[in-house]
């Protein structure tokens, strides 16, 4: 499965380890939740970079006290029509200030890469390659937004602003 | 989206086809016994046994990219094997509207 | 009337664009139909029994002559001529090509308009009063919110994969033709003691298989607060809606499985933790949208022009204007309602022939404005009085001057069997031969104001839940079977019909409403009862009585 990060596809440097599975004695590892939860600071204290993979119907508060210390934070689309994770994104991002790689695994598809791309997703699992490969240009197919998220794109009412603005500035 | 051959077991009530809608216009379509598939209610394959009634809607569901949301439903075999439409839905399906539309010129 | 910037073009032509990509790659197998289907659906693509049908939206109701013509040009050349006018002011097109949707996208968004979002677990159309900006007694016009609202939620990236769908509706006057209180959420629009604008709050509302009357969740909400409010709705919504059960998941069931009071706490909660997030509407950025909104330059008319003294002495046309004319905000001028049921049609349709002529009649005689309404009828919003008798022979001629309006045979019906792949039963028909029979207009004007709506299965499209008379389609033993409620009612007093009894089959239908109708006539303390208040008094005992006591 091809990995798109920071708008390339990319070499995955993390392991996803399943529940149940030996860990690594090191290398970056992507660990389920309940299984980061058991020990988080033995996981934490470990050679190698430590990321958690957040099932979308956990709440986050379990996970928030750790965030300055995790290199990444995957979260789960079980379907590509369950947008759960889509609001867990922008709380993490947005109110919790996490700044970390934010990955969107599970069924993760070329149309749904400028909403993530929105919500504050930064690394992406692809399913399919020719979506990879579509990556670029895909996120580039829409310039105007109506939402104020915390991607920093200017919304159509802010650029409106802006141009009245100078309208009645150049007056 | 379950695939509609795992969604349960599948029980004959009487001779039945598979149909379909065309992918690129959506129109109704019935699949043949020559593993195709036809406008025309008089080509569809008519099957008997829940075995065949699978491997029919098998075979159609394999074809994702011609057709979509197929189906088993009932035929009604006539004297001489002509084939009418087994229910109401498939009979306006086949027939068209029962209803009286607004006169809209030619 | 609200006009398109260079940003609202762009964004729509990247949508056309976007969707032109997605049916390529799915007429190319690239795109299994499992994928696509969530993709086609938040696009308004539905596959119907005998096509694939194509909803487009009518934002708030309100249409330009020019936006009617290109519908009535899509119509012609991608359709059969035709088109279905629905209960959340959207238009359907019922033998599109999946093919050549992308074109006909094309050609909308020439016009500024889309089917963003006109099906599909994300928020719908957002509608409102077809008289809004002309009611008299309006507290504000409530599609300057509206639009407001169109924006914030057109691809909003977090909740364009909500458990279910996500319906909004506004009114701004005292009698909610919006009917706000079957919406997911339902806005109010008022002006707090301080003479601020804002919105009471209704949530949980819908029909479908388990029906709700929304609930008011906080009676005031400031208008420079409202999209974050909305917001933390969505939010709460978004992540604790059911999603294990698609009839559970809209939002009305969390509403119900937690109560009000839990919700709203939970949605106050996330309010407050929001903060400030850029979703405060000052002032200057309302006045921003409100800047693009046209209004009508009005003349100084008189109350009664000569044209409608003389035309008084027509029987015909009084009894038009009675029914179809409505008082208009400014003197001089009326709103006219354009009955889209005539007898023996399919309640909402219109032909591509009549669409045109009404945006030719909207040019001349309402400021080139049409309006949709969830009545499933046109509306002219700007008519001067002088202009009624010329205007009336002009849409008797193209078969929409049926004085027929919130009577009897004003009927609300999906399109049923006869198009819809969910349906149970067949809607139009059983439309039809309810026109026959009160084919009639004196009868009709005797029995007064009386909704029946009929759906043809439980999703309800149809609102049967509300109507006056509510006709639920359903099938047993694969014949057409009918259940009956009454005394449902949309606006502001809305409430569910009460079952009168067994469902009864196709074939006796229309003799059933008759005895309904007849009880009602022979029941009612004086003719200005209305059939809701006369079950309301009465109970339904009487009619159930009536209708099975031969049966």
């Amino acid at each position: 499965m091809p990995l798109v990060k920071d708008g390339k596809i990319a070499a995955d440097l993390f392991v996803h380890v399943p529940e149940g599975a030996e860990l690594p004695g090191d290398g970056a590892i992507l660990v389920p939740a309940a299984r980061f939860l058991e020990d988080p600071e033995a996981l934490l204290k470990r050679a190698g970079k430590v990321g958690v993979i957040w099932p979308n119907n956990r709440d986050l508060d379990d996970l928030v006290p750790y965030l300055d210390r995790l290199a990444a934070v995957a979260l789960v689309f079980p379907i590509f029509r369950d947008g759960r994770a889509y609001s867990q994104a922008r709380l993490l991002r947005e109110r919790h200030g996490y700044d970390g790689e934010l990955r969107a695994t599970g069924q993760v598809l070329r149309d749904q890469f400028v909403f993530m791309l929105r919500a504050g997703f930064d690394t992406f699992e692809v399913r399919k390659d020719s979506d990879a490969e579509a990556f670029a240009s895909t996120a580039k197919r829409y310039s105007v937004f109506y939402q104020p998220t915390g991607d920093g794109r200017l919304t159509a009412l802010h650029r409106r602003m802006q141009l009245r603005h100078s309208e009645s500035a150049g007056q | 989206m379950t695939s509609p051959l795992e969604q349960k077991k599948i029980k004959l009530t009487g001779p039945s086809m598979v149909t379909a809608n065309r992918t690129w216009d959506g129109v109704v379509i019935y699949r043949t016994a020559q593993q195709g598939w036809s406008a025309n209610l008089a080509d569809a394959a008519v099957v008997r046994t829940s075995d065949e009634a699978r491997a029919l809607l098998a075979e159609s569901i394999a074809d994702d990219v011609g057709a979509i949301g197929a189906y088993i439903a009932p035929v009604d075999v006539k004297d001489g094997g002509k084939i009418a439409p087994g229910n109401l839905r498939e009979h306006i399906r086949s027939e068209g509207l029962t209803i009286d539309l607004l006169p809209v010129p030619a | 009337m609200y006009a398109y910037d260079e940003l609202d073009r762009t964004l729509i032509n990247e949508r056309v664009s976007e969707f032109r990509d997605q049916v390529k790659r799915r007429l190319s197998g690239e795109l299994t139909e499992d994928e696509f289907k969530m993709l086609r659906l938040q696009n308004g693509v539905y596959l119907q029994l005998h096509a694939y049908m194509f909803r487009v939206a009518i934002p708030y109701g309100t249409l330009s002559s020019k936006q009617l013509r290109a519908l009535a040009r899509i119509a012609r050349r991608y359709d059969r001529g035709y088109g279905h006018f629905t209960t959340r002011q959207n238009i359907q097109f019922n033998w599109i090509k999946l093919a050549e949707l992308p074109d006909a996208l094309a050609d909308l968004a020439e016009v500024g308009i889309h089917a963003m979002q006109t099906s599909g677990n994300n928020m719908r159309n957002v509608t409102s009063d077809q008289w809004a900006g002309v009611a008299p007694g309006e507290v504000e016009d409530p599609r300057i919110w509206s639009e407001i609202l169109r924006q914030h939620t057109t691809l909003h990236p977090e909740f364009s994969f909500l458990p279910r769908k996500f319906k909004i509706a506004i009114t701004a006057s005292e009698h909610d033709r919006a009917a706000i209180k079957i919406h997911d959420i339902g806005l109010r629009l008022l002006k707090n003691a301080d003479g601020e604008t804002g919105f009471e709050v209704l949530v949980g509302g819908g029909l479908g298989r388990t029906p709700f009357i929304g609930k008011t969740i906080k009676p005031f909400v400031h208008g420079r607060d409202i999209l974050s409010y909305v917001e933390a709705i969505l939010r709460v919504y978004n992540q604790y809606g059911r999603r294990d059960n698609i009839y559970k998941a809209r939002i009305k069931i969390l509403v119900h499985e937690l109560g009000i009071e839990k919700f709203s706490r939970e949605v106050e909660e996330e309010w407050k933790l929001m903060g400030d997030v850029g979703l405060t509407l000052d002032h200057s950025v309302v006045e921003e949208v409100r800047s693009r909104f046209s209004y009508p330059a009005y003349e100084k008319l008189p109350h009664m022009p000569d044209e409608l003294k003389q035309a008084a002495h027509d029987p015909l046309f009084e009894r038009w204007r009675k029914n179809s004319v409505f008082p208009h905000k400014v003197q001089g001028y009326s709103i006219v309602t354009l009955s889209l049921k005539p007898v023996g049609g399919p309640p909402g349709d219109a032909t591509a022939d009549q669409m045109d002529a009404v945006a030719d009649l909207a040019d001349k005689y309402s400021f080139g404005e049409i309006r949709v309404g969830h009545e499933q009828n046109l509306c002219l919003p700007h008519v001067a009085k002088r202009d009624l008798p010329l205007l009336w022979k002009a849409l008797d001629r193209i078969g929409l001057a049926t004085p027929n309006v919130n009577l009897v045979t004003d009927i609300i019906a999906c399109p049923g069997l006869d198009y819809c792949s969910l349906a149970n039963a067949r809607s139009i028909p059983i439309a039809q031969e309810l026109t026959r029979r009160f084919a009639n207009h004196d009868t009709a004007d005797l029995i007064g104001r009386l909704h029946i709506n009929i759906s043809g299965c439980i999703n309800a499209c149809g609102h049967h839940h509300v109507g006056h008379i509510g006709i639920l389609g359903v099938e047993k033993n694969g014949e057409e079977f009918y259940q009956i409620t009454i005394g449902g009612r949309a606006d502001e007093g809305a409430q569910m019909g009460t079952l009168i009894g067994p469902a009864i089959p196709y074939a006796e239908v229309a003799d059933v409403i008759e005895d309904i109708v007849e009880a009602y006539l022979a029941l009612r303390d004086r003719p200005e009862e209305l059939f809701v208040d006369t079950v309301k008094r009465l109970g339904v005992e009487p009619f159930k009585e009536r209708v099975y006591a031969t049966r």
